[in-house]
């Protein structure tokens, strides 16, 4: 089959104020082909998928679609040019439902043009839920569903505009692997009907299994495009990275110490959480494993008084504590990162310093309310180093950082609170690889120090790598705990699917 | 060369840091380029516009009533919520102060102290309202709106309390003269907004308006008790009410209960014209400070111009509307994303 290109971008640079986030970039895409574009957190990625679909102006470049060139001036253009995006970040209205969200914009009307047609919107979307074979009702409401869900509510929007390009950043971050399977018998149907579909992923594993080729940028320059067949993933990860990262490593079996900081006793809530009971030692991580709606989260929210229990104890080194809302878990010392760090982690409006010390402003006050901002200023900055996080300075907008440097910040965050439990869920959502080693090594440190980490992720090879014991839960109950050293794949598997079927 | 280097790069920094600078402020810049603009175009129309006479008297004193409640009201709405209550508080604080003042035979201080506590109390209210029993700010504050007026009203009798002539000094409370040719009452004002700037940028409560309005459910997770601050900062909008509403007596010489309604909005339009946004999490209280004295000159040339008061509402809302769109269209231009 000969290949037609389909679009082709170059020469493309871009700069916001104080930092090149685009220096001279290319990247082209044939009719059915999947093409991924991988790099760090901050790379540039999204910026150049922003101004292929007309959300940033590019500084210089040039963009040939079909034979053309085209100046891709805004989302609509974009639009009628038959290009469509999935956003990293979720862009659904909560309040609609998935048929109202997949066809915003694009209603149909009855006879007399004035009113809406329901029941021709929902059909319509019916008819695309099923040609994709994703199990949605047309009539619920969005803010209801997971975050899986609605991921594929942004996916049949997307494929809903029967564009020729689909453009998808990190579409699989939130998704299970039969979900991410999923997806990709979408985009295998898309690629059989000729449409071209870039890919962005920090999973690198997805690569061999859905991509033809693979652009690597790294700074917001361009570094090289591979052919999937011809290349590996350590290939891959040292273009990225400009150095070797070691993957899948176990922790050598740390000494356990017995000191136990947190006990939980029989928690329960009010639609799924069962009696759930566990302890966490000084020093340790303790991994927690699952299903997605396992009830991980929850237990999270739970145990820090974000969602009310109807039963349970909470002991802190071997004391009775009350914790009816957030604010107590902080004084005791428990910090929270939320999976969704757009929604419960960050001020986006707000700039980094303002996110970083929001924890532990009474230890940046003195007794007259009055905030001391001098060194906030200079533990901003170390903390900025040690995590390196990616920013012209601790004054940039959280908004403008890229997503993983957005997680960084809210690390930075509890860091800086000095809290003795840390609770991590998904941390390291949507982020990439030699980040995802810092962040390895960073909680492993933690934990060397004194400090008890709980850390939630549907990741198995990160439970297995980075935890001492592993907690699997299973519908809101608490199935089992293992040691790291008896514990794989398959016996996890086991205990979290315990009570299905 | 060592020191050379560093003093360019010490210099590049400078400008940078200058430019920067620039750039936060443009939006405040160019709202105090408006103002001298109207100012001038109004002492070209009619000189006697610029005399210190009409501005001091005119112009000043006449923002003090709103100016002050704009204020207290900017933190709300830094926040993400609205206070409605504002401009009927002010009757009812402006009642209980004349009332008590007249019966316990109060002094200056102490009356004062009444006013601001009264005024404090209507915003703790709110503030339970609005945590307490989940209401959204909009409704919780316009119940307390109606509430007030009709209080004020019962409180009252429907008469004026008159008080000038039984307190010493209280019409000095604004008008009298501290400093020389600056009335008292635009003291208070300036003072107040000073006041309240160092709490908005310097202090605890301050630094948790602006998050509380970014955020709210992100703050809570960090550990911030955000119902109680919400509380205090109602309370602390409240503190300005009251200030007003003693500043409202003592120029009017009485306390009038039917006074108030609609100081609520002109507050609300100074705020927004200063470049606070209605979504919360920024603002300004210079720019507070700046819109409500837009909106007192352009009252005050217009009558001057002897324009009728129908047409100085017209041009109050036009004004508003450019004020707004302008800010919206430079914030485009620098690339802000809303
Ligand atoms: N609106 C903006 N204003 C200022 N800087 C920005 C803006 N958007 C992005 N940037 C910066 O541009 C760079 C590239 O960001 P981009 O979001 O494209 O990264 P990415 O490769 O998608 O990363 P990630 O994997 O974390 O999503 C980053 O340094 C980011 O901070
Ligand atoms: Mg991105």
């Amino acid at each position: 089959m000969a290949t037609t290109q389909l679009l082709s971008l170059t020469g493309v640079s871009k700069e916001f104020p104080g930092v090149k986030a685009l220096n001279n970039v290319r990247f082209d895409l044939n009719e059915g082909e999947v093409h991924a574009i991988v790099g760090e957190n901050g790379a540039g990625k999204s910026t150049l998928m922003k101004i292929l679909s007309g959300i940033y102006k590019k500084d210089t470049g040039d963009i040939v679609y079909k034979g053309n060139h085209v100046n891709v001036s805004s989302p609509l253009e974009a639009q009628k040019l038959g290009i469509s995006i999935i956003h990293q970040e979720l862009n659904l209205m909560p309040d609609l439902t998935v048929a109202q969200n997949i066809f915003i914009g694009r209603e149909d009307r009855r006879k007399g043009r004035v009113f809406l047609d329901n029941a021709k919107l929902n059909k319509a979307a019916k008819e695309l839920l099923d040609e994709l074979e994703l199990v949605l009702d047309p009539k619920q409401i969005v803010g209801e569903l997971t975050i899986a869900k609605q991921q594929m509510v942004e996916i049949a929007k997307a494929v809903s505009y029967r564009g020729q390009v689909i453009i998808m950043d990190e579409p699989t971050s939130s998704l299970t692997p039969s979900e991410t399977e999923a997806l990709f018998k979408i985009i295998r149907t898309l690629k059989a009907a000729g449409k071209g579909v870039v890919y962005i992923s920090h999973r690198l594993e997805e690569l061999s299994k859905i991509t033809d080729r693979i652009t690597v940028i790294r700074d917001g320059e361009y570094v090289k495009t591979l052919t999937t067949t011809e290349t590996s993933i350590p290939e891959v990860i040292s273009l990225m990275v400009g150095r070797k990262v070691d993957q899948d490593q176990r922790p050598e079996a740390r000494p356990l110490s017995n000191e136990i900081v947190l006990k939980v006793e029989g928690i329960s809530d009010l639609n799924l959480l069962r009696d759930v009971s566990f302890d966490l030692r000084k020093g340790e991580i303790l991994g927690f494993a699952g299903l997605m709606g396992a009830g991980r989260t929850e237990l999270a929210r739970a145990l820090i008084g974000a969602d009310p229990k109807t039963a349970g104890k909470i002991f802190l080194h071997g004391n009775e504590i009350k914790i009816k809302n957030p604010s107590d878990a902080v004084k005791a010392g428990i910090g929270y990162l939320s999976e969704d760090r757009k929604k419960y982690g960050l001020l986006l409006i707000q700039n980094i310093t303002f996110n970083v010390i929001l924890s532990s402003i009474p230890s940046f006050s003195n007794k007259f309310g009055f905030l001391k901002t001098k060194p906030a200023g200079s533990i901003v900055r170390d903390v900025i180093k040690k995590l390196s996080i990616r920013t012209p300075s601790e004054n940039q907008y959280v908004k403008n950082l890229s997503g993983g440097n957005q997680q960084k910040v809210v690390i930075a965050k509890w860091l800086t609170r000095d809290c003795e439990i840390l609770i991590f869920d998904e941390p390291t959502r949507g982020i990439d690889v030699g980040a995802k080693d810092e962040i390895y090594k960073l909680l492993t440190k933690l934990a060397s120090e004194g400090k008890a980490i709980i850390m939630i992720s549907s990741e198995l090879p990160e439970i297995l790598r980075m935890s001492d014991r592993i907690a699997v839960m299973c519908e809101g109950k608490l199935t089992g705990i293992i040691d790291n050293k008896d514990a794989d794949q398959n016996k996890i598997m086991q205990y979290a699917t315990k009570f299905r079927d | 060369m060592s020191e050379a280097v560093k003093a360019v790069e010490s210099e590049v920094e400078g400008g940078n840091r200058l430019s920067a600078f620039a750039k936060r402020e443009i939006g405040r810049v160019l709202a105090l380029g408006s103002l001298v603009v109207i100012f001038i175009f109004f002492t070209i129309m009619r000189p006697v516009f610029a005399s210190w006479e009409n501005v001091s008297g005119g112009i000043l004193m006449s923002t003090t009533v709103i100016g002050l409640l704009a204020i207290g009201t900017t933190f709300v709405i830094i926040t993400g919520g609205i206070d409605l209550s504002i401009g009927t508080a002010t009757a009812l604080v402006a009642i209980i102060v004349g009332k008590t003042v007249m019966a316990l035979d109060l002094g200056v201080v102490s009356g004062m102290i009444v006013g601001v506590v009264v005024g404090g109390l209507v915003g703790v209210i709110n503030g339970l309202l609005i945590t307490v029993l989940k209401l959204p700010p909009f409704i919780a504050t316009l119940a307390t709106m109606k509430a007030a007026q009709g209080l004020a009203l019962i409180v009252s009798d429907m008469k004026p309390v008159l008080f000038t002539t039984d307190v010493k000094g209280w019409d000095s409370i604004a008008q009298g003269n501290l400093i020389p040719k600056i009335p008292n009452g635009v003291l208070i004002l300036f003072v107040g907004a000073i006041i309240a700037a160092i709490i908005l940028n310097k202090t605890v409560i301050g630094r948790y308006t602006f998050a509380i309005g970014s955020n709210e459910a992100a703050t809570k997770l960090s550990g911030v008790k955000v119902n109680n601050w919400l509380v205090a900062i109602y309370g602390l909008g409240g503190l300005y009410v009251g200030m007003a509403a003693v500043v409202l007596t003592s120029r009017l010489g009485s306390a009038r209960p039917d006074l108030g309604l609609g100081y609520e909005l002109e507050a609300i339009a100074a705020v927004i014209i200063g470049g606070t946004s209605l979504l919360g999490g920024k603002g300004t209280i210079s720019g507070t400070i700046i819109g409500a004295l837009i909106m007192a000159v352009l009252v005050n040339g217009l009558r001057i111009l002897e324009l009728q008061q129908e047409w100085q509402y017209v041009i109050t809302g036009i004004v508003i509307v450019i004020a707004v769109w302008g800010d919206n269209v430079r914030r485009r231009r620098a690339g802000e994303t809303s």
